[in-house]
């Protein structure tokens, strides 16, 4: 049967092949894309490459010293990133706790029937739309409106609590605390809107059984939902993290830039990204090498917050 | 049952109404109150930063703006002309290298590379470099290019700078066409390659184009991002008093303006710079716009 089905009509039934030039195109397609992608890692471990490589000098020649020394001297060269590595952590951390019960409550207000859906819709996509702006404009609104607003207040703050090390200075101008709130401003957008989200994926029907065994509204979204959406929340809350830690332009116009270690957080201070803008541009000799070794310790520590961040992300999500 | 129902049926009517003073009732209230506040509290600077860009850029931003170049230090007037044109020209460099990169690349993951180890890693490695730190692809440019002045002997350029954004725009842009390719239903490969198509045809003829729009919003957002990132350019492209001299010279931008200016002590810069950030806002708030727009599309 099949032979003479064949062997009736053949030009219908034989088996064509393609042309060579076909096969070529396709060959060649795949083995460009595949470089392509390929470039991500290439680039990924240039970064790495050219930002130690460039080190190496600084490495040597300060080691791991660098990183508890608080000096930063271009005229004798003696070179130590603690007082930016401590801003880099104190600004970001300070940042997050004052942002985190900001943005998640929001989150949950939006997510809630408290007002009605239109204008949940409507302040959730404004909020995201703050997030497009970019670092360098909040960064000359903080100069001219936050900073000059704030300082009575901080000055208030350092008369009453001035006893504490963290208040012991008088706020003059820039420092490191209308740093912390600029990134405050920052990162409210990302963990906002990221709560939201996740807020909003968790199951109505979860919601439904707390109401059902009589739960009240917040007993409800304290034991059900935000657990349901922890893992979210902390991606954004990650997401922030890595940004705050990174994030230079509007830091750099605030803060103040002083090399100076001071435990006050209203006196001027540094971050590791402040100090590459400010000194990159003018720096010669050993400088390069010590500010390449400060970019790269900035690398290692947003490096281990994302594998951190995707790692938790990964083990808390709930199966429900 | 009947011993655990007969409390409540003795008074059936007390327990089933709503009592206000309860603590848990209290509580409630408590934490409502909260949360509104809290909305309060981050909505307030937020649309005080939007809104005071907006009003002091609008107020201050005059046409001749567009047409000259900004003054020399003391002098009045002036315009943000040529940076206007160098973010124009950078970010457009930047779409050159970071575009054919990220759809490519993204491609690859989508089509090519379904549950195998290299993928994995590649897609590990775009959540690395969309996390780090916007300066680190500055840091790193200005090591590779501009300090072994690699472009033809030339250090700062606008080519550097937007060599810079598209290491910051390439994550979004693979991610974005991963993410959209996969939205594209199998039965539409199957189907071509049913009718006896190439994978290359299947992809660019049939995949492809039924993920343009979400593709294209990505890309959309990638730009009006970088469209306003300073910190990888103030080391890689530099700035410049001066119109555009080529791609291979310094170049001023509007985002390292703003930087620039804005603390300088001459009050027509600082205009300037208001003027400039006025200019980005709208720009990169009308390019969300635009993107949502294409979105729409997706859903349709």
């Amino acid at each position: 049967m099949g032979f003479m089905a064949s062997s009736g009509s053949e030009g219908l039934y034989t088996l064509r092949h393609r042309p060579p030039s076909d096969k070529l195109v396709d060959q060649s397609f795949r083995f460009l894309v595949t470089a392509l992608a390929a470039l991500v890692a290439i680039i990924l471990f240039a970064i790495f490459l050219v930002v130690t490589l460039d080190a190496r000098e600084a490495i040597a020649k300060f080691g791991l010293g660098f990183l508890v020394n608080s000096t930063w001297n271009p005229s004798t060269e003696n070179f130590g990133a603690f007082t930016a590595i401590y801003g880099t952590l104190l600004t970001s951390a300070l940042a997050l706790v004052l942002a985190i019960p900001l943005g998640v409550g929001t989150a949950i207000f939006l997510t809630e029937n408290f007002i009605p859906s239109k204008f949940r819709a409507i302040i959730g996509n404004l909020v995201e739309l703050l997030a497009a702006i970019p670092s360098v404009v909040l960064g000359l609104w903080a100069i001219f409106v936050l900073e000059p607003v704030l300082r009575p207040v901080l000055q208030l703050i350092h008369r009453l609590l001035g006893w504490i090390p963290f208040f012991s200075t008088t706020p003059t101008g820039p420092g490191v605390m209308p740093a912390v709130l600029i990134l405050v401003i920052m990162v409210l957008p990302i963990i906002t809107a990221i709560s939201r989200d996740s807020l909003n994926q968790v199951p109505p029907d979860l919601r439904q059984a707390a109401y059902g065994v009589g739960a009240t509204r917040w007993t409800s979204i304290f034991k059900v939902i935000l657990p349901a959406a922890i893992s979210g929340i902390i991606g954004g809350v990650m997401l922030a993290l890595g940004r705050a830690l990174g994030e230079t332009m509007a830091v750099t116009m605030i803060i103040g830039n002083s090399n100076n270690f001071n435990l006050s957080w209203f006196a001027p201070g540094n971050t590791i990204s402040a100090l590459l803008a400010n000194q990159f541009g003018e720096a010669d000799g050993l400088q390069v090498h010590a500010l390449m070794y400060a970019a790269l310790v900035l690398m290692i520590i947003t490096f281990v917050v994302n594998i951190f961040a995707q790692w938790i992300v990964k083990r808390l999500s709930l199966k429900y | 049952m009947t011993s655990l129902n007969s409390p409540s049926m003795s008074t059936p009517s007390a327990d089933l109404f709503f009592r206000p003073g309860l603590l848990r009732n209290r509580g409630n209230q408590l934490m409502t109150v909260i949360s509104a506040l809290c909305a309060v509290i981050v909505l307030i600077p937020l649309f005080c930063v939007l809104a005071y860009v907006l009003f002091k850029g609008f107020s201050v931003i005059r046409p001749q703006m567009f047409f000259e170049l900004p003054p020399a230090p003391g002098m009045e007037g002036g315009g943000i002309a040529n940076a206007f044109l160098g973010t124009i020209i950078v970010t457009a460099l930047s779409c050159l290298f970071s575009i054919p990169v990220g759809i490519g690349g993204g491609i690859y993951l989508a089509e090519y590379g379904a549950g195998n180890r290299f993928s994995d890693f590649i897609r590990f490695g775009t959540n690395v470099l969309a996390g780090g730190p916007s300066i680190i692809a500055g840091v790193f440019i200005y090591g590779l290019v501009v300090a072994t002045r690699l472009l033809f002997g030339n250090s700062y350029s606008a080519v550097a700078g937007g060599l810079a954004l598209a290491v910051l725009m390439l994550p979004t842009i693979i991610k974005t066409t991963d993410e959209g390719l996969k939205l594209v239903p199998q039965e539409l490969r199957w189907g071509s390659l049913g009718v006896g198509a190439s994978k290359f045809v299947t992809t660019m003829k049939v995949v492809l184009p039924s993920a343009v729009a979400p593709i294209a919003t990505g890309i959309v957002l990638a730009i009006a991002r970088s469209a306003g990132e300073t910190a990888p350019l103030i080391f890689t492209a530099l700035f410049s008093p001066f119109w555009p001299e080529g791609i291979f010279k310094p170049i001023a931008t509007m985002s390292v303006l703003v930087f620039n200016f804005a603390i300088m002590p001459y009050e027509a810069q600082i205009t300037l710079a208001w003027a400039a950030s006025f200019v980005l806002v709208f720009m990169i708030l009308g390019m969300n716009l635009l993107a949502r727009w294409i979105s729409g599309f997706a859903k349709r």
